[in-house]
């Protein structure tokens, strides 16, 4: 193996070779979403089905198009506020998918988008229940994740920012934390990301991969910001994994100074 | 050169003027019994808004869309050339810098120069950007206007005839049936869009205004009789029921927050309805024979329509060649 960098990062027995997963709304073009996708290399693509969700049939067009991308597709529940609401989307989601995969957010504000995380625990643990893996939106807060964990949960995605800030890492001792807490749970910092130095910050805390949407879609140009966050990615995986130095106040000279000839 | 036009949208109507004018002798037919019935070109903006719009399209919707400002002007009047107005709410003005580096053309302006091009608007916003060159026009009229037009020009309109492109007489078929060619294109998607229409004398604007905002962005474009259309939602879906009940809460909270005197305005209208979509979001002509297909205008009817119609028309006269159906399916065989 490789430096480890092309390692793969399993999700429910599913083995991935890209720890970069994107998010498809917001787009100038579906024809932009693809070329994005390809040049980031991605493996899990999420969609929405919220807006679509009147009519089964009625969006089948653009989830037509996410199908044909070639890559998993894991549906998400974005824009739900109730359980109800969630848990019946995840249902539609599995029937135009054919996954048992679902993304599961239940938002508490629709001003920040802050996730319901009583809401979130009671959702994850009827559709674990019914057959579902599910990936669980969720904030850093411990005590949360261990009632997703109970509830069935095997993947744990918390925050890195509210959605679509593109604030980075808002809480990085909670992230550290989270990691240390749980080291042997596939850990997915979701939302916030907005450059590509986040990601990599994201990757040498040690999480096992990074969900972003906004930062891509709305690029100046989105294909090359795709590119340059599975770049950052690999970056920051393989520092993570080379074993970074610790931070110290007391300068060290990187040149021995012991011994150097004295010209004066 | 004997042409037949399946559609009297936007694309059909705009493409029988080209082709009346180039010489040929034209006949539109349409499956609705007046212009406008089925078209979802009646739900349009009417914005030529080629700089506004490179916000979220590729840079030929600059290159194409900028004829536009010349074509409809020289077929129709009523086409007002005031430019366009793009604001944000003070905690959104990070959009409004996003918005800034994506487009070209624009002056920025701050309060006093919003309260110069829209009185009524004075106090309300900080900082703005204005795109003098652009226009906009009432979709509605217009292409009743361009209906007189063609009459000028002795082209006949069909109503109530549905037939298939395959089927209609003449040298070369033009099929300009939008969302309804579906099944003979087929990469093309539905965008569905939303919109309102208000009517209130207390708030009068002399231009479109774009209000910027990370979730709910809409316009709101000034029509005759105090009426103002606000629009419009991009929902990934091929349905045209209608409008929902939170895409109208979210154009209302827009209007709204634009300016309040939107609360009082009475709803004249809602309607929703399918733009035809390619890929890329850009419209395109191919060939099956002496069958041509205009179609992919998207959100970009109004602005794109003149040069998809040049575009056929010079494929049709030979002066360019286009992609064939038939020859595409005959390499690939």
């Amino acid at each position: 193996m490789t430096l480890g960098v092309s390692e793969e990062v399993e999700f429910y027995g599913v083995r991935v070779a890209s720890r970069l997963m994107l998010g498809t709304a917001q787009y100038p073009s579906p024809a932009v979403l693809a070329d994005a996708v390809r040049a980031s290399g991605c493996a899990i693509v999420t969609a929405s089905l919220r807006r679509e969700s009147g009519h089964l049939r009625e969006g089948q067009d653009f989830w037509g198009l996410i199908r044909d991308l070639g890559v998993r597709v894991l549906p998400n529940t974005a824009g739900c506020h109730s359980v109800k609401e969630a848990v019946t989307t995840a249902q539609m989601a599995r029937e135009v998918f054919g996954t048992p995969w679902i993304k599961l957010e239940v938002i508490g504000d629709a001003d920040t988008l802050h996730p319901e995380v009583f809401g979130l625990v009671e959702a994850a643990r009827t559709l674990s229940a019914d057959g579902f893996e599910v990936f669980p939106y969720t904030t850093a807060d411990l005590g949360v994740a261990e009632r997703l964990l109970g509830a069935g949960c095997k993947v744990l995605m918390p925050w890195g920012a509210p959605i679509g800030t593109g604030l980075g890492l808002n809480d990085t001792y909670a992230l550290r934390s989270m990691r240390a807490h749980f080291p042997d749970v596939p850990l997915v910092v979701d939302a916030g990301v907005g450059k590509p130095s986040h990601a990599a910050a994201a990757m040498e805390l040690g999480y096992d991969a990074v969900l972003l949407n906004t930062a891509v879609s709305k690029a100046g140009d989105p294909v090359a910001m795709a590119k340059a966050f599975a770049q950052a990615i690999e970056a920051g995986r393989a520092g993570y994994l080379a074993g970074p130095i610790e931070p110290r106040d007391m300068a060290a000279p990187s040149t021995p100074v012991f011994g150097r000839a004295s010209l004066a | 050169m004997r042409v037949t036009i399946v559609g009297a949208g936007v694309a059909g109507l705009v493409a029988a003027v080209e082709f009346a004018e180039r010489g040929a002798e034209v006949e539109i037919v349409e499956r609705a019994s007046a212009i406008g019935d089925r078209a979802c070109s009646w739900a349009a903006g009417g914005m030529l808004a080629p700089w506004c719009e490179r916000e979220s399209a590729e840079p030929e919707v600059v290159e194409k869309g900028a004829m536009a400002l010349d074509w409809w002007p020289a077929h129709v009047g009523g086409v007002v050339r005031n430019g366009t107005l793009v604001v944000a709410q003070r905690r959104d003005l990070s959009e409004l810098g996003r918005f800034a580096r994506r487009t070209e053309r624009f002056e920025r302006i701050d309060g006093a120069g919003i309260a110069t091009l829209e009185p009524d608007l004075e106090g309300r916003f900080e900082e703005g950007l204005f795109f003098p060159e652009e226009a906009h026009l009432d979709p509605r009229a217009t292409l009743r206007a361009l209906g007189e037009t063609l009459d000028r020009l002795g082209v006949r309109i069909r109503f109530g005839i549905e037939i298939e492109p395959e089927e209609a007489d003449g040298d070369v078929v033009l099929d300009c049936r939008g969302f309804s060619a579906r099944d003979a294109v087929p990469s093309l998607r539905g965008v569905r869009g939303e919109m309102l229409v208000l009517r209130t004398t207390e708030v009068s604007l002399s231009r479109p205004v774009r209000l910027l905002h990370p979730r709910i962005p809409l316009y709101v474009v000034p029509r005759a009789d105090g009426l103002f259309m606000v629009g419009a939602t991009m929902v990934e879906s091929s349905s045209a029921r209608g409008v929902t009940a939170r895409s109208a809460v979210e154009l209302l909270n827009g209007a709204y927050a634009l300016h309040p005197a939107f609360g009082e305005a009475e709803i004249v209208e809602t309607r929703a309805d399918v733009r035809p979509s390619l890929p890329d979001n850009l419209p395109r002509v191919t060939r099956n024979g002496r069958v041509l297909r205009l179609n992919g205008l998207y959100r970009h009817g109004f602005l794109l329509s003149p040069s998809l119609a040049r575009a056929a028309a010079e494929e049709a006269f030979g002066l360019s060649e286009t992609d064939d159906e038939a020859g595409r399916e005959r390499l690939a065989s």
